[in-house]
């Protein structure tokens, strides 16, 4: 392939980087200028990017309106507690599932993906009836108890992914080295894992963090209920929404998920370098 | 070692079925203290509408110590399925906020009181007859009609005055035909007559259909429901369908629209009519410019004069709340004259009853109220909302034929065979 075709193509490719992240970033600066937007321009015929007026009043009635400081408290508990125990619970399982290759954990695996396939309202009911049997209805913890539970099988299957990617011959060789099981996990697996039980965790927490369903039909007092269950409550019938202060709440809700991501993905990208190196 | 774990997992089982059955203890509502507690689960989404419930649930707690209402705000969004899985559950709230197209299945389900006998002379004699059709369901009345909405035209009133036209009334509404004259008259550069925001066009086209004199759901002397599309099923739809296609007075780019969409169209001189929701005057007062001039004009009448079909707003009690009897006093009391007109100003709505329909402040000029609430005395129940298999044939048959009859890829005999022989299929599963 000669040069110029060579940069051509380069070229081409960081403008279809270019295209899609602003078709990724689209939806966010929209709802950020509309956030910003008094009623009156949001009618407008000719919308602009940079609103007009600039206002804090949608900031202002949003708040005013509807619980959001407690909703998005709700919804860090939720997410962060959801995204922990799922991570705890799965490592050790995902291990198990990459490892010992048998009937039992291709059965498994395979019932993982199957359950990924079960829409919410096919589950819905009994889940209600068992978390109301065990006084968990109306609780973050049983909402907590169904992130983890929803968000479980898929997060064996990502993890069992990476543990699958760190060569056995590494643990086989602490073991030589003397390393007993639990210290080879500790030391030897577990780092290696790192970016994976991140991204795991990362995962788990934006599922919970984006949930709308559970939450609505499991939590009953407004004290209780999390920010997505909060931002349907400037929807009215037949669709017609408070379009100012929902652009609003919706922006401070997605403020939390950027900042995971900024902040995690930096570690995500250094513990793979790592990993590679180790390998 | 092995065989301790069937052991343990047959005691971790049992103590599961334990937890599971033996932890359901029964709740009458009642504090500690004996008070009553009742929860009312509230749609009301409008910052005025929310103060409003709020505020009379104030009212009422402070002068009923022993029965208390909890407010627990509810969302349109999923109300169906949140409801549904509150009443398998044994969670419903007491009373329960819903519209009354979405109650047919809970009221044969069992969910919801048969409020006949509950319910106080006052409140059955001050919401007509034909609001208490909507909420009546084999016999029984599962919820109480408390505010509607009419579809009326938001128009622009520059352009009407400009124009020239007849300004109807609703002692002069103009007629369907008239309707798309005068739609042709306001088309013009750049400018449609109206446009038709139909991204759900089936209630729009059954609820105005009643006054083209269409009905398309008729009901046997048996009980059975069945579809036929006669000649006053074709006035709406055909008129719509022959402003978008031959007139051009209608803007084709809105039929995928919701009602939303397409103010800014109108705001911006785009379209001189909207046909839309009484209630969609509050985001016109809120979004449009300064100095725009609208005003409201009742939908076009036809063989049924200005009749249109409409599910009001609805309070049912659940069939397993404890104290049924406190739940309808609540629903007496937040439902009289002068509190139904409290709601319905927040609501942009008109109240059912008739008291609170007289109110001075629903009888102003201003915003159009007037022009609605001598509109009030032809709404009539939605035509199908008491029949079971509506929604399915709503949305797997009328909606994609409606939409193609509108957009012109279907001719009026294709909608026809559409909507009667396939719907006619789907409401027989419903009817064994």
């Amino acid at each position: 392939m000669s040069l110029p075709t060579s940069r051509a193509a380069r070229t081409g490719q960081y403008l279809a980087l270019l295209a899609y992240l602003v078709f990724l970033a689209f939806p966010f600066l929209w709802l950020l200028s509309t956030a910003f937007k008094p009623a009156r321009e949001l009618g407008s015929l000719h919308p602009t990017w940079i609103p007009e007026h600039p206002t804090l009043d949608n900031f202002r009635q949003a708040f005013d309106e509807q619980p959001l400081l407690q909703a998005a408290a709700n919804s860090l508990i939720a997410a962060v507690s959801a995204a922990l125990i799922a991570v705890v619970i799965a490592t050790p399982m995902a291990y198990v599932m990459a490892r010992h290759r048998g009937r039992l954990a291709t059965a498994a695996t395979g019932w993982v993906v199957v359950s990924q396939a079960f829409p919410f309202v096919l589950v819905i009911i009994p889940l209600f009836l068992v978390l109301k049997n065990l006084h968990l209805i109306n609780t973050l913890w049983g909402l907590i108890l169904v992130y983890v539970v929803w968000s479980l099988p898929f997060a064996l299957w990502m993890l069992a992914g990476y543990v699958r990617a760190v060569p056995a011959e590494l643990e086989e060789a602490a073991a030589v080295d003397g390393a007993g099981r639990v210290r080879t996990l500790v030391s030897v697996v577990a780092p290696l894992l790192a970016p994976g039980i991140v991204a795991t965790g990362l995962f788990a927490f934006i599922t919970a963090w984006n949930e709308f369903f559970f939450a609505l039909v499991l939590l009953k007092t407004p004290e209780k209920q999390t920010l997505p269950v909060v931002l349907t409550h400037f929807l009215g019938a037949e669709g017609v929404a408070d379009l100012g202060p929902l652009a609003a709440a919706a922006f401070l809700a997605t403020l939390p998920s950027l900042v995971l991501f900024a902040f995690i993905q930096r570690r995500i990208t250094g513990g793979m370098t790592a990993g590679a190196v180790r390998g | 070692m092995r065989r301790t774990l069937p052991r343990r997992a047959a005691a971790a089982v049992t103590v599961l079925a334990l937890l599971l059955t033996g932890c359901s203890a029964t709740d009458d509502g009642r504090d500690a203290d004996g008070t009553i507690r009742l929860r009312f689960q509230s749609l009301a989404w409008q910052k005025e509408s929310v103060d409003a419930n709020k505020q009379l649930v104030k009212e009422w707690n402070a002068a009923h110590p022993d029965v208390q209402v909890d407010y627990v705000q509810g969302s349109w969004d999923n109300v169906h399925d949140q409801l549904l899985t509150s009443f398998e559950g044994g969670e419903a709230p007491d009373i329960i906020h819903d519209a009354s197209d979405d109650l047919a299945d809970f009221a044969y389900g069992g969910y919801l009181a048969d409020l006949r006998p509950l319910l106080p002379e006052r409140l059955k004699a001050d919401i007509p007859e034909r609001s208490w059709r909507t909420t009546t369901f084999d016999g029984g009345i599962h919820g109480v009609p408390f505010l509607q909405e009419p579809r009326v035209l938001i128009a622009n009133s520059r352009i009407l005055r400009a124009s020239g036209v007849r300004i109807p009334t609703p002692e002069r509404p103009w007629s369907w035909a008239e309707f798309r004259k005068v739609s042709k008259e306001l088309t013009g550069r750049g400018r449609y007559g109206v446009a038709w925001p139909l991204k759900e066009p089936v209630s729009v086209t059954l609820n105005l259909g009643l006054s083209g004199g269409g009905q398309l759901f008729h009901r046997d002397p048996d009980g059975k429901v069945e579809l036929r599309f006669e000649e006053g099923d074709a006035v709406v739809t055909g008129t719509i369908r022959d402003q978008v296609n031959s007139d051009r007075s209608a803007a084709r780019t809105a039929l995928g629209m919701g009602g939303s969409d397409a103010l800014p169209g109108f705001f911006g001189g785009r379209y001189a009519m909207l046909p839309l929701g009484f209630a969609y005057r509050q985001q016109v007062v809120e979004q449009a410019p300064e100095g725009f001039e609208w005003t409201v004009l009742p939908a076009p009448a036809g063989s049924g004069g200005l009749a249109q079909g409409v599910s009001p707003q609805t309070l049912s009690v659940a069939e397993d709340s404890p104290h049924k009897k406190e739940a309808v006093a609540f629903i007496d009391f937040l439902l009289r004259p002068e509190n139904m007109v409290r709601l319905a100003r927040g609501d942009w709505m008109l109240p059912t009853g008739t008291t609170a329909l007289a109110h001075p402040s629903l009888r102003t000029a201003e915003h159009g109220w007037a022009t609605g609430t001598a509109l009030a005395q032809h709404l009539r129940p939605a035509p199908a909302q008491t029949v079971r298999g509506y929604p399915e044939w709503k949305d797997k048959v009328a909606t994609p034929a409606l939409q193609e009859f509108y957009s012109g890829a279907i001719t009026t005999d294709e909608l026809r065979k559409r909507l009667v022989d396939d719907g006619n299929r789907v409401l027989a599963r419903y009817q064994r």
